[in-house]
């Protein structure tokens, strides 16, 4: 009776208070206590209805519960059945988002150590969002745009009771692909959704989805709500982008831009190695230049010849008519009236100097009458020839003549030659006829001088 | 330190293109010598196919997760978007 007066009186009934020693039951269900000021109420919330609170109910949340009363006649208790629950007011999310946050934090998941590096290609993108509406077409549109790519969708309710877990099955679903398996592990991941308001956007500040994002095996980049929106799980991603077309901008890079800049190095490297076959051209071609021309370098010898060959037909022509003209000068001394006169003159001189005996046998009988008287002359001189006529010579002993008388009386023996003979006579004792050999002394004197006169 | 081609085949793109720019930047930089030169200059012609063929290889192909009985992800499935 009592019960069903409250049941009936209070059917539908909605409450707002603090809730405070919350506590989850082995059966699933959540049993709770309201209370606010002045007041409190027991409240319990079937599991059922727990599995659609798109919060984590926890002591200090300012809810508004509806459901209806009843009484717990085993304690004699009235209570309210809540049916369903949520956050009193943007302050009080706010509140309990800073709460959560800290709690988080202390624990570390947000710490910048933990962020990972994104791939730079990454092979497989996985897509946590909505199937449906604009974000998951912005991120697969500017992916398109940028580098076409591989991307897996993981499609969940982004908003809502329940949308919470679905992100967080998704990201640990991803997370424990294995590589190789049937569904291809991404090397990236995106957490998206548009924006909307706080409560809109509340499951991403569930611990279950921050706690998910921050265990993924794989980075994780978050992009919930605009870029003013911020939840537990941007904190909890490796990178942040303010909104899904960003996202999409971080995961993957310009694939123009990289063939760009692939082409660009090539064009440099063959540039560099052309470098010095071009340098070595260059250096190759200042020397040919500075090579003389072939054409002139025969062009002096050349010229040379040909001077040397003009030369030599003029000098040979030049040498012949000096030889004429020599020639020419010589005929005059070679002309045959000069010859004649000079004939003519050495016959003169020939007729001039012709000999004439007369000459010479009248000059040589000249000197046959001289020669003649001479002989007489000397024929009569001949120191002999007054022997003939009775004179004699004296000689000493070695036969040399003695033509005075002092000096054959220093001699013991003398020789008298005569004209028949010669005498050997002694002097002193001899007998006296010195006298005789007086007279004979001048011509014996004189006549042996005569042949040296001769 | 010497590049075999596994060795090439093995790095990602961005790993490919870096040592391509190095590549680049010591041809440039002119005093690797003229024999040297070359071998360097092949090694960065293959890092650049590998990196083209990374590029070429890049084509759209979107799926989603088709989930299995137990919530697991049992396949994929072209997914035509919105």
């Amino acid at each position: 009776m009592l019960k069903r007066t409250v049941e009936d009186r209070f059917g539908n009934v909605k409450l707002r208070g603090e809730l405070s020693g919350v506590k989850r039951a082995a059966s699933g269900h959540l049993y709770c206590a309201l209370k606010d000021d002045g007041a409190v109420i027991d409240g319990i919330m079937w599991r059922g209805n727990c599995q659609r609170l798109n919060f984590l109910p926890e002591d200090g949340i300012e809810v508004i519960a509806r459901g209806k009363l009843t009484t717990y006649p085993g304690r004699s208790k009235y209570q309210i059945v809540i049916e369903a629950m949520e956050i009193a007011g943007e302050g009080a999310l706010l509140a309990l988002l800073e709460k959560t946050r800290r709690r988080l934090e202390a624990e570390g998941l947000f710490a910048e150590g933990r962020k990972r590096p994104l791939p730079f290609i990454p092979r497989v993108i996985g897509v946590v969002t909505s199937p449906t509406g604009a974000v998951i077409r912005d991120i697969l549109h500017r992916l398109a745009d940028r580098f076409p790519s591989h991307v897996l969708v993981w499609p969940v309710l982004v908003q809502g009771q329940g949308s919470a877990e679905q992100v967080a099955n998704a990201v640990r679903g991803f997370s424990d692909l294995a590589p190789g398996g049937p569904v291809p592990r991404p090397d990236l991941l995106i957490v998206a959704r548009g924006g909307g308001s706080i409560e809109d956007l509340w499951g991403f500040n569930e611990e279950v989805v921050v706690r998910a994002i921050a265990d993924s095996s794989i980075p994780v980049i978050s992009a919930v709500g605009h870029e003013t929106d911020t939840t537990l799980a941007d904190f909890a991603a490796d990178r942040r982008a303010p909104t899904p077309t960003a996202a999409a901008e971080m995961a993957v890079p310009v694939l123009r831009d990289l063939a760009m800049m692939l082409e660009e190095f090539g064009l440099r490297q063959r540039r560099c190695a052309l470098r010095p076959v071009q340098l070595g051209r260059e250096r190759l071609e200042a020397r040919v230049a500075r090579l003389p021309r072939p054409e002139a370098l025969a062009a002096q010898a050349q010229q040379r010849l040909d001077d040397l060959g003009e030369r030599l037909r003029r000098g040979l022509g030049d040498r012949a008519r000096i030889a004429r003209d020599r020639l020419q000068a010589d005929k005059a001394r070679l002309s045959a009236p000069l010859l004649k006169s000079r004939i003519t003159q050495a016959q003169q001189r020939l007729n001039a100097a012709r000999l004439n005996p007369a000459v010479i046998t009248r000059a040589i009988a000249q000197r046959g009458e001289q020669l003649a008287a001479l002989q007489r002359l000397a024929g009569q001189l001949h120191p002999e020839r007054p022997l003939q006529r009775g004179y004699a010579m004296v000689l000493d002993q070695t036969g040399r003549p003695v033509t005075r008388a002092a000096d054959a009386r220093k001699e013991a023996e003398l020789t008298l030659r005569f004209g028949d003979g010669e005498l050997r006579v002694g002097t002193g004792d001899a007998p006296r006829r010195p006298t005789r050999d007086k007279p004979a002394s001048p011509p014996a004197g004189a006549a042996p001088e005569q042949p040296k006169l001769l | 330190m010497q590049d075999q081609p596994t060795e090439i085949a093995g790095m990602t793109f961005e790993e490919a293109l870096r040592a391509l720019e190095d590549v680049v930047r010591r041809l440039e930089g002119g005093d690797v010598p003229l024999d040297e030169s070359i071998d360097l200059y092949e090694r960065g012609e293959d890092l650049r196919k590998h990196c083209q063929a990374r590029l070429d290889a890049a084509q759209a192909r979107i799926e989603k997760i088709v989930a299995g009985p137990d919530g697991k992800p049992a396949g994929a499935a072209p997914f035509d978007g919105a």
